[in-house]
């Protein structure tokens, strides 16, 4: 059968885009229209499911099937739907406030049972939509609309609470850098379990420049270490700097200093996700910070392929269900 | 097979009885329930009409011997046909002091009161906090007919062949005191030697164990000089078929099952553990080879987004919770009704609010269905009125919610989903006809409309997979066919009553409401949910009693059968019982401009049959006079 061969224009919706100019969710969209006509998946069997925020309108603009669902529990719309049509392949789409705050729970969950879905999770470290409070991955001391005093929270890390929660397939990526922006939504989409891809999008608005430091192409080399399976860590406009492990605590050498063979040759498909955990911990300025893919597992079952075993298997040794055997099992009896 | 030649005949005198109401009450570790399940089937297995009432605590092993630890079973069988466990005992069973103290004002005057003799020593008394031995009062002695049996000790020997540890041994005492009840009331031991053979094949020792127990407590009444007589219940004159025992939450399961298979829809059922509900799931659970997938959520929320993501998928949706759990969905609900997908959401409602009385039943989320959620959010609201009727329920929620594109709630609760009674098995062919469809990609140039309408005012259930009909659903408010979101102040208005006037539709499509008594006259009653039973005895005796009364029980809550304000206008006085403040009364009075009276209890308890009847009696004999009459009557 020959199908037809899609362009990333047939991927967009007819309805106005509404993001702020300048907004890094355009790039996103941009990024992943590119992407789904190389996986050549039909759109009909495409699904967008978001929660509530700015990126969370990501799905009314993509000519696919879609839910803009409510704050925080998309992971459970996708759940229900994928578990009930693992044929389709199903977005989910959410921000850091969505992921972290109000879905925390829902987050970690769908982790943990690894159901074969992907979740992009827009992290601008400020909610957007509802004007300028401080999120989950506010920096401490972050002065917002909610903290003229600055946020006395504590920042979570998308990557480390994926990875804690067993993910099998944890990257990042920036909204600015967009060939590695798509190369990384492909390879989560090609992963056989939930992927995580934490994407850094600058809030022009109310948070702009927040990440300037990985975003903008002249401080991204010295402050961004780009991860590649089997490769050792190596940044730096000059490709200078290297990551080393040494005991149990990662640091940056000069690759002039030391021999090439004591550089940290990235794992991502460890089991343990140990050493990944603690690149996931590396953090902006004391260290570099990593994209890329953190973790990318194979083997691990999935939550819709075992639902629906169970299911066969269910049918295969019971035999199809039969109302009327079911309503006369066990004690009966007859009233003339 | 069992040997059961010296277990189906007593040698003493039998007197025949319409019906016996007992209540077996022990720790809520005796296997008090099992003992009340098993009397239950065999009574059915008779042929007689039983009602169950099932009464235990919310901690699974409250502090033993304790009062707050008494876990008890009422059952009632008869020979003619019930709607109630019965108000008032004629046997109890109880197994130690804090049984006896916290159950005994519910036996009748004359009634049996069967102590396991074992269970009443210095320590008990303490635990259960009376001075000394209750059973030696003099009242006692006086009141009722009071058995003493060494029930420990007299298993132990039953039992000592086997070579079980004490620990062990003692746990079988509650098939002795089923094989004493047994005795007493005439039953048949096989049913539960069957029960016995299946539950422990692979534990020979403790199957032999309860078999001698049950024979032992049996064999105890036969040759005990304390009973005289044993009483037998003939079978019960129901109308004829098949039937089976079955309890609420089991009949929701297998309605819900039944109208997965008419319907050609496999069930996905999303839900998080909570009392009453879960055994919802661990019944549905079990027939994954129906095709139902069942799915533990994270948390409430997660359990309803899932139905709602199986509902966009095309299967049939399915979420249960009780009061807490609804309350914590109430924002998907709103996104449901949003994005007009049809799914089933079950309230097992029990005692509120916050966390309440978890293991205890109540009506007091009959506003919390109609309202609860943010916005302009009606529902169509279904309330079965019996254990059996919960099969009908649900297939009768699905039907709505396919032909209508609309969540529907089922309201049921604690005293149905736990209770039992015979279901004369429907015939397959005999269930009514649903028909799901999903438009097809390619039939139209035209570019496709999600919330178009037919005559129901439902919208197409397209679902993903099917080409050129890209959709995008959401919470936003939709432009009427695009689903486009608009924020026009118009097209608002213009879908808030759209969504309002599809539930009210289905009027239009659901039986008119049918009355017990006449459609006129001096006093109607009207109830809906649980208290069926109750409401529809007491009517009956009243009217026995010669007074005008008749019966309205409303199932459909919401909308409402459309004679249902013909019917108020026709009775001079209007009662609204209900196990809550007065929901029903408040809606009929808002809806219909009439006015009525409560008779309310919120004890966590079911109605007793006499209280209504008191109440009742009370209306039909003092003339109204004045607005007093409007008072709001407490019970109990």
């Amino acid at each position: 059968m020959n199908l037809p061969v899609l362009k990333a224009a047939d991927f967009a919706s007819d309805q106005d885009v509404r993001w702020c100019p300048g907004c890094g969710d355009y790039s996103i969209l941009a990024q992943m229209k590119k992407v789904l006509p190389e996986l050549g998946y039909p759109r009909e069997k495409t699904v967008f499911i978001s929660g509530i925020g700015c990126s969370s309108r990501f799905p009314y603009y993509m000519n696919t099937y879609g839910m803009h669902s409510i704050h925080g529990r998309a992971p459970t719309f996708a759940t229900g739907l994928k578990s009930t049509r693992p044929e389709l392949m199903v977005w989910v789409i959410t921000g850091d406030g969505d992921a972290l705050s109000i879905g925390g729970n829902h987050f970690i969950h769908c982790l943990r049972r690894n159901l074969d879905i992907n979740i992009v999770l827009f992290n601008n470290r400020i909610y957007g939509l509802t004007k300028g409070q401080y999120s989950p991955t506010s920096v401490e001391g972050q002065v917002t609309k909610s903290t003229p005093m600055g946020a006395i929270d504590h920042p979570l890390s998308p990557l480390s609470v994926a990875l804690a929660a067993e993910a099998t397939f944890v990257a990042r990526s920036i909204d600015a850098h967009v060939k590695h922006l798509g190369q990384t939504l492909k390879a989560a989409a090609e992963h056989k379990g939930t992927s995580l891809v934490e994407v850094y999008q600058n809030c022009n608005v109310f948070n702009d420049g927040a990440m300037a430091y990985a975003q903008e192409k002249k401080q991204r080399a010295e402050n961004v270490v780009e991860l590649e399976h089997g490769k050792p860590l190596i940044f730096g406009a000059q490709s200078d700097k290297g990551i080393r492990l040494t005991g149990n605590q990662l640091e940056v050498v000069n690759t002039a200093d030391v021999p090439a063979d004591d550089l940290l040759i990235h794992d991502a498909q460890a089991p343990n996700p140990a050493i990944q955990m603690m690149l996931a911990r590396m953090r902006y300025p004391e260290m570099p910070e990593p994209i890329g893919v953190l973790r990318s597992v194979k083997g691990v079952t999935t939550y819709d392929d075992q639902i629906n075993e169970q299911v066969t298997a269910a049918k295969a040794k019971q035999g199809d269900g039969d109302l009327n055997a079911l309503f006369h099992s066990g004690d009966t009896w007859q009233v003339a | 097979m069992i040997d059961t030649s010296n277990s189906s005949s007593t040698s003493k005198t039998i007197e025949t009885v319409s019906g016996i109401t007992v209540r077996l009450c022990g720790d809520s570790g005796d296997g008090m329930q099992l003992l009340g399940t098993q009397l239950t089937n065999t009574s059915a297995l008779a042929g007689n009409d039983v009602a169950t009432f099932p009464d235990f605590p919310a901690e699974i092993r409250a502090p033993r011997g304790t009062r707050a630890g008494v876990s008890g079973f009422q059952v009632q069988f008869a020979s003619r046909e019930i709607f109630t466990p019965g108000d008032t005992l004629d046997a109890l069973v109880v197994m130690n002091p804090a049984a006896m103290v916290t159950n005994l004002s519910d036996l009748r005057k004359g009634g049996i009161l069967i102590a396991n003799e074992d269970g009443f020593n210095d320590k008990e008394y303490k635990l259960a906090k009376v001075e000394s031995n209750p059973l030696d009062a003099d009242v006692i002695e006086q009141s009722y007919r009071v058995v003493r049996v060494a029930m420990t000790k007299l298993t132990r020997e039953a039992v000592s062949e086997f070579g079980l540890s004490t620990k062990f041994a003692d746990r079988c005492k509650n098939f002795f005191a089923m094989g004493l009840v047994y005795w007493l009331f005439g039953r048949s031991l096989d049913p539960t030697l069957r029960f016995i053979e299946e539950k422990f094949s692979k534990k020979p020792d403790i199957m032999n164990a309860n078999i001698a127990a049950l024979r032992a407590g049996w064999a105890f009444g036969e040759t005990t000089e304390v009973f005289g007589e044993s009483y037998q219940v003939e079978a019960a004159k129901l109308a004829p078929g098949t039937y089976r025992n079955i309890m609420g939450n089991q009949a929701l399961a297998w309605g819900l099952i039944a109208a997965s298979s008419v319907s050609k829809k496999e069930m996905f059922y999303g839900t998080y553990p909570i009392t009453p509900a879960s055994d919802i799931l661990h019944e549905l659970t079990r027939f994954k080879n129906f095709g139902v997938r069942t799915f533990q959520a994270e948390d409430e929320i997660a359990a309803i987004g899932a139905t709602i993501g199986a509902a966009f998928g095309g299967s049939m949706a399915v979420t249960a919770s009780s009061g807490p759990g609804i309350a914590l969905k109430g924002e998907a609900m709103g996104l449901g009704i949003m994005l007009e997908l049809p799914m089933i959401i079950i309230n097992v409602q029990r005692g509120g609010p916050s966390t309440g009385l978890p293991t205890k039943t109540e009506q007091s989320d009959l506003l919390q269905a109609m309202y609860g959620r943010n916005g302009e959010a009606p529902m169509p609201i279904l309330a079965p009125r019996s254990p059996g009727d919960c099969f009908d329920m649900a297939v009768e929620a699905w039907r709505i919610a396919v032909e209508c594109m609309v969540p529907v709630m089922v309201l049921s609760d604690g005293y149905i989903a736990n209770g039992s009674e015979p279901w004369k098995i429907p015939d397959v062919a005999d269930l009514p006809e649903i028909s799901c469809t999903h438009p097809a990609g390619g039939e139209s140039e035209e570019p496709f409309l999600p919330y178009s309408r037919n005559e129901n005012l439902a919208r197409p259930w397209a679902v993903p997979g099917t080409p050129d009909l890209m959709h995008r659903l959401g919470g936003l408010e939709k432009e009427d066919g695009t689903g486009n979101v608009s924020y026009d102040p118009d097209n608002h208005q213009h879908m808030v009553d759209t969504r309002a006037a599809k539930v009210a539709k289905i009027a239009e499509r659901i039986p008119d409401q049918d009355v017990f008594g006449n459609t006129s006259g001096d006093i109607l009653v009207i109830s809906w949910g649980g208290t069926y039973g109750a409401c529809l005895t007491a009517v009956a005796r009243c009217r026995d009693a010669g007074h005008d009364v008749s019966h309205a029980h409303i199932r459909y809550m919401n909308p409402m059968p459309a004679n249902i304000g013909e019917l108020l206008g026709s009775f001079r006085t209007i009662l609204v019982p209900e196990l809550n403040s007065g929901q029903l009364r408040m809606l009929l009075r808002a809806e219909y401009l009439v006015d009525c009276i409560g008779i309310n209890k919120i004890q966590g308890k079911p109605f007793a049959v006499s209280e209504l009847v008191d109440e009742i009696t009370h209306h039909a004999t003092t003339r109204r006079q004045d607005a007093s009459a409007r008072r709001t009557a407490k019970v109990g």
